[in-house]
Formats: structure tokens, C-alpha cells, sequence
């Protein structure tokens, strides 16, 4: 991969994740996750209710290669608000279990 | 392909005071689900713990690490996620 090609994909990433309040980088599509990690993590952002951009990462290898290089977080998939990692499964799961993930997305708790 | 044992002993080398448990979620060796109980944790974001996690497996994740689950916490949390609860 040409470093250019390199860095206009990382274009594209950082402003996707400028654009975009809410967006999911994942492997496959929210009505079809391609593995159970970013399953989990696309049910617990429609459990509270928030709407979000999604990006698959598998059709271009160098997707989640550059956005790992930008995000310095090396697995998918990888959730941003406000243009900030969040974090991953574990971690978006986590904050959907302790109530912290409506507030973090600015939603109010489902009740 | 690394197995629990080694991620475990490397977790405990690289974070001071861990107590990490490891298990291969799936048997093929490349599904761990991890669970690390340091006070190092203590001042640090739940990104910042699984970057340090993250961080001594970086060669191996997407390859012979095909899936890292994490929790990770300071003794005070796992004692309080430890308790039985009240009935």
C-alpha cells in the first residue's frame, strides 16, 4: 500500500469520525455483524436506544489497519463519541451494564 | 499460539501487582477471555487499563490472538463484583 494510499484512507476514517456524533467501526453491518463482538456491542447501542453511523472494516483490510494506527487501538470494534474512543466490546458493554452508556451518548436512561 | 498460562505470566510481568486470570474461551487458542486485578489501575480510564493490556500482546492481536476479551480492576472493585448478592 502506497503511503498516500495509506493516508487518504486515514482522511476518510478521521473525518468520518469528525462527522459522524455517534459511529461504529465494525466487521459486518448492525442488521448483519460479522462476528459476535461487534454483535454485542451493536446490541448494546440499540438496547438504549441510540442511533449511531456504522463502517464495516472488512471489505478493505486497510481500513482497520489505518484506524487502528489513529485510534492506537488494535482490535474492531471500535466506537466513537464526539470524535473520542469510547472503546471496545468489553468496554461499551461494560458501560451499558453499570447504566453509563445512555449518558456517555448524551441519550437519557431507557426506563 | 500462546496459551492462557503464558498470556497470564506475561499480563503479571508487565503490570506491577496483577493478578490475572486466563482462560482460552473457545479451545482453539486464539479466543482468551482475560480478567486483571492490579491497584496500578487504580488513577486509569477502562481504555487506558486495556491499553496496557493491549499493549503487551500488540504483535499477536489480529493474529495468533484472534479475540482479547478484558476486565480489568483494582482490588476494591473486584471485591465489591465478587460479592454474593444480598437475596
Amino acid at each position: 500500500m502506497s503511503s498516500n494510499e495509506g493516508s487518504e484512507i486515514r482522511q476518510a476514517i478521521a473525518k468520518a469520525i469528525e462527522d459522524n456524533e455517534v459511529i461504529l467501526f465494525m466487521k459486518g453491518t448492525p442488521d448483519a455483524p460479522a462476528c459476535g463482538f461487534s454483535a454485542r456491542t451493536v446490541a448494546a447501542l440499540q438496547a438504549v436506544g441510540a442511533s449511531f453511523a456504522a463502517v464495516d472494516v472488512l471489505p478493505d483490510p486497510r481500513i482497520r489497519q489505518e484506524l487502528s494506527g489513529l485510534s492506537n487501538w488494535p482490535t474492531i470494534p471500535q466506537l466513537f463519541v464526539k470524535g473520542e474512543l469510547i472503546g471496545g466490546c468489553d468496554i461499551v458493554t461494560e458501560m451499558y451494564e453499570s447504566g453509563e452508556l445512555a449518558p456517555a451518548l448524551g441519550l437519557s436512561l431507557q426506563s | 499460539m500462546p496459551s492462557a498460562e503464558e498470556l497470564k505470566h506475561r499480563i503479571e510481568a508487565a503490570i506491577p501487582g496483577a493478578r490475572a486470570e486466563v482462560e482460552d474461551y473457545t479451545g482453539g487458542g486464539d479466543h482468551f477471555e482475560v480478567r486483571v486485578v492490579s491497584a496500578a489501575f487504580d488513577s486509569l480510564s477502562r481504555i487506558e487499563r486495556h491499553r496496557l493490556i493491549y499493549e503487551i500482546f500488540r504483535e499477536e492481536i489480529g493474529g495468533p490472538i484472534h479475540a482479547l476479551s478484558l476486565r480489568t480492576e483494582t482490588p476494591s472493585e473486584a471485591e465489591s463484583t465478587s460479592q454474593p448478592t444480598a437475596r
